[in-house]
């Protein structure tokens, strides 16, 4: 009581400091047990794991040193699924990102009904992964989907499940169906928090449009263009996984896998756990490089206001 | 006012179950299964009449989703010490139960422990020794046994003037017909099992060393010869020619066609006839597995797939005895006909399939006799089963490489070369878990 009468009446000071030296570590522990528990521990238990052939029920394990990474990385499937996971990731984000903002660019000038046509883009924001990987099998099954019987008028004999181009294309369209709500839903609001006087005096310096949008608009929307940039990146890497699942059926056959679904399908339909673990500690290094890049290049030319 | 009786009515059910299993003082086993569907109906079917046929024991059953699904959540359970009684494990799976020494207590044991007698030579002999160790063991308990089979539309055939072929020399010389006439004439659901495992059982061809890797898992390695290879360039070939139709790796995806009476013959599992019976509108018979004909001592008989029952370890005697007392019921005559009838699975006793026979089932459904006709032709060297470590890993780079020839991306000679180089050191890696 005492000590926030105090704070109370410091309200003019310019900084408020805790008077105890545990309070603020107190408030920090919920947030450091929930990152200890949830992260630290299994991923030093993937770190340890990597380094043994086990058995999976648990009798015993036979520590083989490096073998589990020399094995991943010599194998030519893993090859093959990290440049997939490259290409989708580039292809989901650039197009989800591409798609949403110019459609955020549209239903910033829609005047009249504009709520309506902004409610119809989000709505598929509510729609959970696996059920629009379900939404996406049906629509390119192979025997019944609709949009393979559109390609087929065009000429385009898709395959599901046997071709892996067709696969991956499903694939691809289904999750940047599913990401673009979220981003134009931000784009949206990054472009109203632009400020008219500014787009004023733009239109006065410079008619075209397509120019002020690249000199002056976009620039703007850059913070928000790369908070997105992060949470697209992350999102076709792992946030796919419940598209994927249900493309495949529970049969990978020969069709495209993302690294991440690839680490489960060893360690939990495989049972290899070595091997599995090995994956993903390849995988944490991965996305620690991938975030310090973004951090380090592309922050640094990103000016906020 | 009537959801208030409603609930006061479940309130009393609960407390009658609850005082029932305390004043019977029935000792409780689980079942976890990967039965779903019809299949799951039959299945929970067995265990409500185990449980009403003797009040000394009740069996749960619960649905834990596929094989893979099941297998793994039985691992997860066992290495938090909250394993199930029994556990419904896959042929593909059926190695790593058994290689981790001490997970499962042999069904043989289990029973002979009981007091129940077990003659091994009372299962149909296909069935015998495909879960069971190198001494003829029985570890699994045979529960859902199948067989690949051929199904072929009698319309379609008739309507090409031909008979179904008992070797693939003969569907060489009936598939142009049948492709004449309207239909593609064959598709399968499932390469590594029917293409390859049965393959080589079907033409009592080795598979792996070590005895087909029943004789321990290190030095094991898979063993690809000219015959198969010929195989899949033929098929390749007919697939180039409209002859055979691939649909991918997904079971459903290369069914479907043939119930739609697009496909004319279709090579699946002797456990998909319950289900093609409901839901094809055209006469349909099945026939044994082709074989080639030019390949020397050809025409023995297949393996079992499916799935078998295994007592997990580290269970009191008491519910030992009542996993024993289930497997006695669940290999009952009249259980396993019932089963049978129900779910087109084989029966796994030979008294079961005498039962069938006796009354009268086969002459009203031939097609259903097929499977177990086919487990029991003459077997061979290389016809009681195999045994390999991650083989379910092992069947997803052969359904990769065969999804590479199958769309050309790959010739058949490479896509044996990678399935024996990453077969063989996952085969490696499976002997090194199971080194102490």
């Amino acid at each position: 009581m005492r000590q926030s009468a105090v704070h109370l009446s410091g309200a003019l000071m310019k900084k408020v400091q805790f008077q105890s030296r545990t309070v603020p570590f107190l408030l920090l522990l919920p947030q450091l047990a929930i990152v200890t528990i949830f992260f630290l521990w299994p991923a030093a238990e993937a770190v340890q794991s990597s380094f043994y052939l086990e058995d999976p029920f648990g009798f015993g394990a036979t520590f083989v040193g490096m073998d589990n990474f020399t094995d991943t990385l010599t194998s030519s499937d893993y090859g093959r699924v990290a440049r997939f996971t490259g290409v989708f990731t580039f292809f989901v984000t650039f197009l989800s990102l591409g798609i949403a903002l110019l459609l955020a660019v549209k239903a910033d000038k829609v005047l009249r009904g504009a709520s309506s046509y902004k409610t119809l883009l989000m709505w598929v924001y509510a729609v959970a992964p696996p059920v629009a990987g379900l939404i996406g099998v049906l629509l390119f099954d192979q025997h019944v989907g609709p949009i393979t019987e559109f390609f087929a008028l065009l000429g385009w004999d898709m395959q599901i499940g046997v071709s892996f181009f067709d696969t991956s294309f499903a694939m691809t369209v289904t999750a940047v169906w599913k990401q673009v709500p979220v981003n134009f839903i931000f784009f949206l609001s990054g472009l109203q928090g632009i400020s008219k006087s500014v787009q004023e005096a733009a239109s006065i310096d410079c008619r075209s449009g397509f120019r002020r949008f690249w000199t002056v608009t976009f620039p703007l929307l850059a913070p928000t263009g790369f908070f997105l940039l992060i949470i697209n990146i992350t999102y076709a890497f792992f946030d796919t996984f419940g598209i994927i699942d249900v493309v495949l059926k529970g049969e990978p056959g020969n069709n495209p896998v993302t690294l991440v679904y690839k680490v489960y399908l060893d360690g939990f339909r495989g049972n290899d756990l070595g091997g599995s673990s090995a994956q993903s500690v390849i995988l944490m290094l991965l996305v620690f490089i991938l975030t310090v890049i973004q951090f380090r290049l592309i922050e640094r030319r990103v000016h906020y206001t | 006012m009537a959801y208030r009786k409603t609930a006061a009515g479940i309130v009393a059910a609960a407390a009658l179950l609850g005082t029932s299993t305390v004043s019977y003082a029935a000792t409780e086993i689980s079942w976890w299964h990967a039965m779903g569907g019809a299949l799951g109906e039959a299945t929970v079917e067995i265990a409500n009449g185990f449980n009403a046929s003797q009040d000394v024991c009740q069996i749960t059953p619960v649905y834990k989703g596929t094989y893979e699904e099941t297998l793994t959540a039985g691992i997860a359970a066992f290495r938090a010490g909250e394993q199930p009684n029994i556990i419904q494990v896959f042929d593909a799976g059926a190695a790593t139960v058994i290689g981790a020494k001490g997970a499962v207590v042999p069904a043989q044991d289990i029973l002979e422990n009981a007091g129940v007698d077990f003659n091994i030579e009372d299962y149909v002999a296909g069935v015998r020794y495909f879960y069971a160790d190198s001494d003829g063991k029985m570890i699994g308990m045979p529960f859902n046994s199948s067989t690949p089979i051929l199904y072929y539309n009698v319309d379609a055939l008739e309507k090409a003037g031909v008979d179904a072929p008992k070797t693939w020399e003969e569907f060489i010389e009936i598939a142009p017909k049948l492709k004449e006439a309207g239909y593609v004439p064959l598709a399968q659901s499932h390469l590594p099992w029917i293409f390859t495992e049965n393959f080589k059982s079907r033409h009592n061809l080795q598979f792996a060393t070590n005895n087909n890797g029943y004789d321990g898992a290190e030095g094991t390695q898979l063993v690809f010869g000219e015959p198969i290879k010929n195989h899949f360039t033929a098929v390749k070939g007919w697939l180039d020619d409209g002859l055979f139709g691939y649909y991918g790796t997904g079971w459903g995806d290369n069914q479907t066609p043939f119930n739609e009476g697009k496909v004319a013959m279709w090579l699946g599992s002797s456990g998909s006839f319950g289900g093609i019976q409901k839901t094809v509108e055209f006469p349909f018979s099945a026939t044994y597995l082709p074989y080639w004909d030019a390949v020397e001592g050809a025409g023995t008989g297949t393996f079992i797939g499916g799935a078998a029952l295994f007592s997990m370890s580290g269970k009191p005697e008491a519910e030992n005895n009542c996993t024993a007392s289930f497997f006695e019921y669940l290999a009952s005559p009249e259980v396993q006909y019932k089963w049978h009838k129900d779910t087109g699975y084989v029966p796994i006793t030979n008294a079961a399939y005498e039962l069938a026979e006796k009354d009268g089932y086969y002459k009203e459904a031939p097609a259903a006799e097929i499977g177990i006709k086919q487990l029991t032709l003459p077997g061979g060297d290389w016809t009681k089963g195999y045994r390999m470590g991650f083989y379910v890993q092992i069947r997803d780079v052969m359904n990769r490489e065969y999804g590479k020839i199958m769309s050309g991306e790959t010739s058949v000679e490479d896509a044996f070369a990678a399935i024996e180089d990453e077969g063989n050191k996952l085969l490696e890696r499976f002997a090194k878990t199971t080194a102490n």
